[in-house]
């Protein structure tokens, strides 16, 4: 790596990230949301005492990346792995990372439990609409007519069921303190979606509860588009079928001034 | 300490609360619910985690997760329970993490029934979960034994990071029988070199099983295989009954072997020399003891409460030396002592099958005895 001097040094990797190189594909959006939650913990001072947990999908090396312990969980399981490990250790940080095939198909009954028993994790969600990894399938986030490689013909919502709304579905249960969906699609979003990570984060640092960030997501490799006009799908297609907005704000996490 | 009586379950929940158990999580399923039931009261009073999980899957998932922080931790379920947590139990196995398992074995396939049985043999010993991966299996015949095997189990995880399961049946679970507990142990930070508990003046860690290039998942695979060589070595454990001067013997594992003993006991007042092998630990198999056994003695006689799973293993050590007869009752049936004195009858008159494989004409004479009644 080339050394700058500190007064050009705009744009510096966060003290929660060790030095790899990234894996994912250019124009995906799972390095952006890897860097906001590092960006996160460093700022709570919560490195040391953070366990995270990697999903099976496109992220599921995240542990790579973030220098913290981590453990890397079945697929879907995440959410049950990180039950075990705060309800032995309550005052360590605990959070989930996981795609939309990992949390909302196969892992569905993990994560509403984890969700319903009011866990103390924080889960972030990355909705995609595939399956990233196993090279773009429908996922049940996938919006109706579009074209995956396991629907050819676009979702057919009359054999191929309708999308799931998870941030809405999980603010109805009495143990979430904050579930909220945001957007990584431009700067603005990105900022947006990095205080709901600090306040997820938060939350769960003060006990207050499951907290939840749903972050739409680019996939440009299985979409077939390039990183730019992918931003544009997000900001077209995915946001109007998964409106960005506070699900769940709990009454104390309301409280909470970052 | 003195004896109290006890319920197989209860007693299994309480000795592995004295060994210091640091977390349960579990999902009812019948005959081991009083073991969830005993600890949802017994691990809050302590401070000690308990969860009722969603699934089995969660169960395993969440004693995964525990695990990987290094505290003592378990699971128990039965048959259908215990094959959802096969997934879990191969990931716990390939991240090389202790965790305890116990299965109360019922009826089967499918839903099968809630009556004792032992039909889960291979899928503890030798099947279950995906991949190359050796585990610890032990199969106490007692409440007293299923509590110092309880105690064994957690140290035998630990001191080999791998998974120790405790199979028995629901007439073991279900079973009152006076019985010694041991002392209350403390809770210790072991302080494992591996445990994920935060990077808080170290550096951090990483738990998983992925190997994503194939050599290095050999190199794992070896690591695994070098480590069981080692369990093999240390660990088999076994009780024997009559071998001294025995002409032939017995081996049943668990109820199987407790009933057997009773016909064994019988059958030498009446002055016939056969002898009892009960393995403990169903895994690693006392192997060494039968090859050698299979030296002096006319033939064996396997018991179980299943269609003939033990019995490859047994024929494994006997290497078609001497002939290895059959016996068994299966889904939910336990035998009796009589149908076993019956069996050591027929084969001390010098009537042993003469077939490759006994079980086709065990299954023969079974036809008179087994009815829907
Ligand atoms: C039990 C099991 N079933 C299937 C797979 C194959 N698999 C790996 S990743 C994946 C989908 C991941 O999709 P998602 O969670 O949306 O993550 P993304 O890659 O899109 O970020 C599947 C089905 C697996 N690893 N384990
Ligand atoms: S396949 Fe899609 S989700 Fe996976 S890294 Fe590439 S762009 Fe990102
Ligand atoms: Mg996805």
């Amino acid at each position: 790596m080339t050394t700058l001097a500190p007064n050009n040094l705009v744009y510096d990797r966060p003290e929660g990230f060790t030095e790899t190189p990234t894996h994912y594909c250019p124009g995906c959006t799972h390095g952006v949301a890897h860097r906001l939650i590092a960006e996160v913990l460093e700022e709570m001072n919560l490195i040391p005492r953070t366990i995270g947990v990697a999903p099976v999908g496109c992220a599921v090396f995240a542990y790579n990346y973030f220098d913290t312990d981590f453990v890397e969980a079945p697929h879907g399981r995440a959410p049950a792995m990180a039950t075990g490990i705060k309800r032995v250790l309550p005052d360590r940080i605990v959070f989930t990372y996981q795609g939309d095939g990992d949390l909302a198909s196969i892992g569905m009954g993990e994560i509403v439990h984890a969700a319903a028993r009011g866990e103390n994790l924080t889960v972030i969600f990355i909705n995609n609409a595939n399956f990233g990894m196993t090279g773009g399938q429908m996922a049940p986030t996938t919006l109706p007519g579009m074209k995956t490689t396991s629907s050819p013909n676009g979702r057919d919502v009359e054999t191929q069921g309708y999308p799931i709304r998870m941030a809405e579905m999980l603010a109805t249960l009495d143990g979430v303190g904050y579930c909220v969906r945001r957007s990584l699609h431009d700067p603005k979003n990105i900022r947006l979606a990095k205080k709901a990570i600090r306040m997820a984060f938060e939350t769960q640092a003060r006990g207050l509860g499951f907290s939840m960030v749903e972050l739409l997501s680019t996939c440009p490799t299985n979409w077939g588009m390039t990183p730019v006009s992918s931003l544009k799908f997000v900001e077209e297609h995915m946001m109007p079928a998964y409106p960005l907005g506070d699900y769940k704000v709990g009454a104390a996490v309301a409280t909470i001034k970052i | 300490m003195s004896k109290e009586l006890w319920k197989g379950n209860e007693a299994i929940a309480e000795a592995a609360v004295r060994a210091g158990l640091q977390a349960y999580f579990g999902y009812p399923i019948t005959p081991q619910t009083e073991i969830l039931e005993y600890l949802s009261r017994r691990m809050p009073e302590l401070g000690r985690a308990f969860v009722q999980a969603e699934s089995e899957l969660g169960a395993i998932n969440m004693v995964y997760g525990a695990a990987c922080t290094g505290s003592r931790v378990m699971s128990s379920s039965s048959s259908p329970g215990v094959s959802l947590m096969m997934e879990g139990l191969s990931y716990i196995a390939g991240t090389e993490v202790p965790a305890v398992l116990v299965n109360v074995m019922r009826g089967g396939p499918g839903l099968g029934n809630i009556a004792p049985a032992q039909s889960d043999y291979n899928q503890a010993v030798h099947g279950g979960g995906h991949g190359d991966y050796p585990r610890i299996v032990l199969a106490p015949a007692s409440v007293q034994e299923a509590i110092d095997l309880m105690g064994l189990s957690f140290d035998l995880a630990e001191k080999y990071r791998m998974i120790c399961m405790v199979i028995l049946d629901g007439s073991v679970g279900q079973m009152m029988e006076p019985a010694e507990m041991p002392e209350m142990k403390p809770i210790v930070d072991r302080k494992f070199e591996w445990a994920t508990n935060g990077a808080i003046d170290r550096e951090r860690r990483i738990l998983s099983s992925i190997y994503i290039n194939p050599p290095a998942e050999e190199v794992a695979n070896f690591r695994l295989g070098k480590r069981w060589q080692e369990v093999q070595a240390n660990e088999v454990r076994y009780k024997e009954y009559f071998l001294d001067d025995a002409e032939f013997v017995i081996v049943g594992f668990g109820t199987a072997g407790r009933v057997a003993l009773s016909a064994v006991r019988t059958a030498r007042s009446e002055g016939i020399k056969v002898g009892l092998l009960r393995p403990i630990t169903v895994s690693p198999y006392p192997y060494e003891v039968i090859d050698q056994l299979a030296g002096r003695v006319s033939g064996f006689l396997v018991t179980e409460m299943n269609m003939g799973q033990m019995y490859d293993d047994v024929r494994l050590a006997v290497r078609g030396r001497v002939p290895v007869e059959f016996y068994g009752r299966t889904g939910g049936v336990v035998p009796f002592p009589d149908e076993i004195l019956g069996e050591i009858h027929r084969i001390a008159a010098g009537h042993w099958s003469r077939e490759a494989d006994p079980r086709v004409s065990w299954q023969t004479r079974m036809a008179d005895v087994i009815s829907e009644k």
